[in-house]
């Protein structure tokens, strides 16, 4: 056991744990933010925005119905609000230009930023997590906490879900054609307007999930969103775009490579990220597993 | 000539007459000269995003890195080279054109959402830089410690560093250069292909047109001029920002552009003008002016998405 206890080990152990988590948030926000790209070929820079704003949802109901119940309503609710803002502001956008939709996502991103820091005020607010998941689970591994298994263990499974989700459900299926070729799922009589506000609900639906992890690991802030939008915009350029393998690929990369540099040039841990994606767009510009052509 | 073209003279000869004279008519409206000097640099900035995203058509949603380089680069060459004010802005200019013409070759294959994704990663590699590298750059703090110089045309001296209405006319006077080189570009057989490949990329390159190449020019071009406006910012405020360098920034000229009228090659000032204007009153009376200008990007585009001028002729039509 000698060699585990050795400081540099335990030292890279932490980090590598480290990275993980932070991948993991990399993964739920670049997941759904890639989900919106692909079949509606919007850069939804709002994505941070709902990720706070499932963390504050979650911080105002839990003194009500605990930490579970906010876990579970917290990210349909988030949905929901995702629902209304495609329904009423995005969806006349879909004809036009992408960049009127990037602008119109950008201002809605300040004004969510504005509006919780107006409701909540700027200090970070803590939300409780239940008491026996806050205590780390050996003397060794100080760094691993029963909170952050169980993070990581709810992406786990949320992930495992939205891949079966598109695998195997009708509304998965058609949004994986919609991806690869819109007109022909729209000629085949599938409302197409629909299945782009299903497709939004569900990305924003993981931006709440991980908003709620976020405020019980890190505490609130109305930020917070906005520091996880430049990674995963990264994340799903490495893994390559149109591609949700990779953007989970992408993820756990760019988070563990971030949290490697961090034990031996902790200057550079976010400057390494950027690195790896010009490496990677010099080296396989369609991304790691991203598809011929789609990045044009 | 034809009405047409003493119509375009007329408009052209008032835009100018407005800005040589606008510390003269700002100062009674309530404006304050270095506002009027803010608004041109700011429409520099604006203008040369729109020679890339109006003229050519493709989508840069990173441009602030190159408007930051020019200015950190006009702000570093003050401080630790020489204090002369022409250099600054030289070196400024050239450290973010180059800089944009590196990446650019790695950009210009894409398009679209994916050009604008790709633009705004690279973009913040620079912000970092900025950001972590504070013995050089300041950090977060910003790079202080620099001031334009009195410029020494051998002859005599003019003191833009206490005059605002000189430096004023100084800006202006580099305002028009880099307008009227733009100008010139959009003008020429370059300029028409750039409008070609905007119009319709696949007939371009049907027709022989190295489109990429086409593309990585505009982009340079863009970047040089971008990286002037940023140096003259630079001397503006003597101190440059990292936020300068952020892709927040790059949404702000975006918006200008978009705001003003993007299909014109004058929209982007007007845009500016607004936005800058608005944005300086905005922050003077509330400190929740972040909503408000989130608010103007929505309502801009679902109601004004040609613009100013795209409505203004519309509704003349």
């Amino acid at each position: 056991m000698s060699i585990i206890r050795c400081p540099m080990t335990l030292l890279l152990l932490f980090n590598i744990t480290n990275g993980l988590i932070v991948g993991a948030f990399y993964v739920l926000m670049a997941l759904g933010l890639s989900l919106i790209l692909n079949l509606s070929n919007t850069i939804n820079f709002a994505h941070g925005g709902f990720l706070v704003i499932g963390g504050y949802i979650a911080y105002a109901i839990t003194p009500y119905i605990g930490f579970w119940g906010a876990l579970l309503i917290a990210p349909p609710l988030t949905a929901v609000i995702g629902l209304v803002v495609e329904r009423v502001l995005i969806r006349p956008l879909y004809g036009r230009d992408p960049l009127y939709s990037l602008l119109l996502t950008f201002g809605l991103a300040f004004i969510i930023e504005d509006g919780t820091r107006f409701i909540f005020g700027p200090q970070g607010k803590p939300v409780t997590i239940p008491p026996f998941l806050a205590q780390p689970l050996s003397n060794d591994f100080f760094f691993i906490t029963g909170y952050r298994l169980f993070m990581v263990a709810v992406v786990m499974i949320a992930v495992a879900l939205l891949f079966v989700l598109l695998r195997y459900t009708r509304l998965g299926i058609r949004i994986r054609a919609g991806t690869l070729d819109l007109e022909t799922v729209a000629a085949l009589g599938i409302n197409v307007q629909l299945l782009r506000s299903l497709n939004f609900a569900v990305g924003i639906f993981l931006a709440g999930l991980s908003g709620v992890l976020a405020a019980g690991q890190l505490g609130l802030e109305p930020t917070m969103g906005t520091g996880l939008l430049m990674p995963s915009f990264i994340a799903i350029i490495v893994g390559g775009i149109g591609s949700l393998p990779g953007t989970l690929l992408g993820g756990l990369l760019i988070g563990v490579a971030s949290g490697l540099t961090a034990v031996f040039l902790p200057a550079a841990s976010e400057a390494v990220i950027y690195v790896m994606m010009a490496v990677v767009l010099l080296m396989r510009p369609r991304g790691l597993l991203g598809e011929e052509g789609m990045m044009s | 000539m034809t009405t047409e073209q003493t119509r375009k003279l007329i408009v052209l000869a008032a835009i100018w007459a407005a800005l040589i004279f606008a510390p003269y008519w700002m100062v009674p409206l309530g404006g304050y000269t270095a506002l009027a000097t803010r608004v041109l640099v700011l429409g520099l900035a604006a203008m040369s995003l729109n020679f890339l995203l109006g003229f050519t058509g493709v989508l840069s949603f990173g441009h602030a890195a190159y408007f930051g380089l020019g200015a950190y680069g006009a702000g570093l060459t003050l401080k630790f080279l020489a204090a002369s004010t022409p250099l600054a802005l030289l070196l400024g200019m050239l450290l973010g054109g180059v800089c944009g013409g590196l990446l650019g070759t790695l950009i210009v294959r894409r398009r679209g959402v994916y050009f604008a994704m790709v633009t705004i990663a690279f973009g913040q590699v620079f912000y970092y830089i900025a950001f972590q590298w504070s013995s050089l750059t300041g950090g977060d703090d910003g790079l202080r410690g620099f001031s334009r110089q009195p410029l020494d045309l051998g002859l005599f001296k003019i003191d833009i560093l206490s005059s605002a209405n000189y430096f004023y006319f100084f800006v202006l006077f580099c305002f028009a250069l880099a307008v009227g080189a733009m100008g010139f570009i959009l003008r020429s057989p370059f300029g028409r292909t750039m409008i070609a490949i905007r119009e319709n990329e696949r007939r371009s390159r049907f027709l022989g047109i190295p489109v990429e190449r086409h593309i990585w020019i505009a982009f340079t071009l863009s970047c040089f001029f971008m990286g002037l406006a940023g140096a003259l910012y630079a001397l503006v405020n003597n101190f440059a920002d990292p936020k300068g360098l952020h892709y927040s920034q790059s949404g702000d000229f975006v918006m200008m552009a978009v705001m003003g009228g993007m299909r014109s090659f004058w929209g982007p000032l007007l845009g500016a003008t607004v936005f800058v204007v608005l944005q300086d009153y905005l922050s003077s009376v509330t400190v929740n002016w972040m909503s408000f200008v989130g608010l103007l990007f929505v309502l801009v585009v679902l109601f004004f998405p040609r613009g100013l001028l795209g409505f203004l002729q519309r509704s003349k039509a």
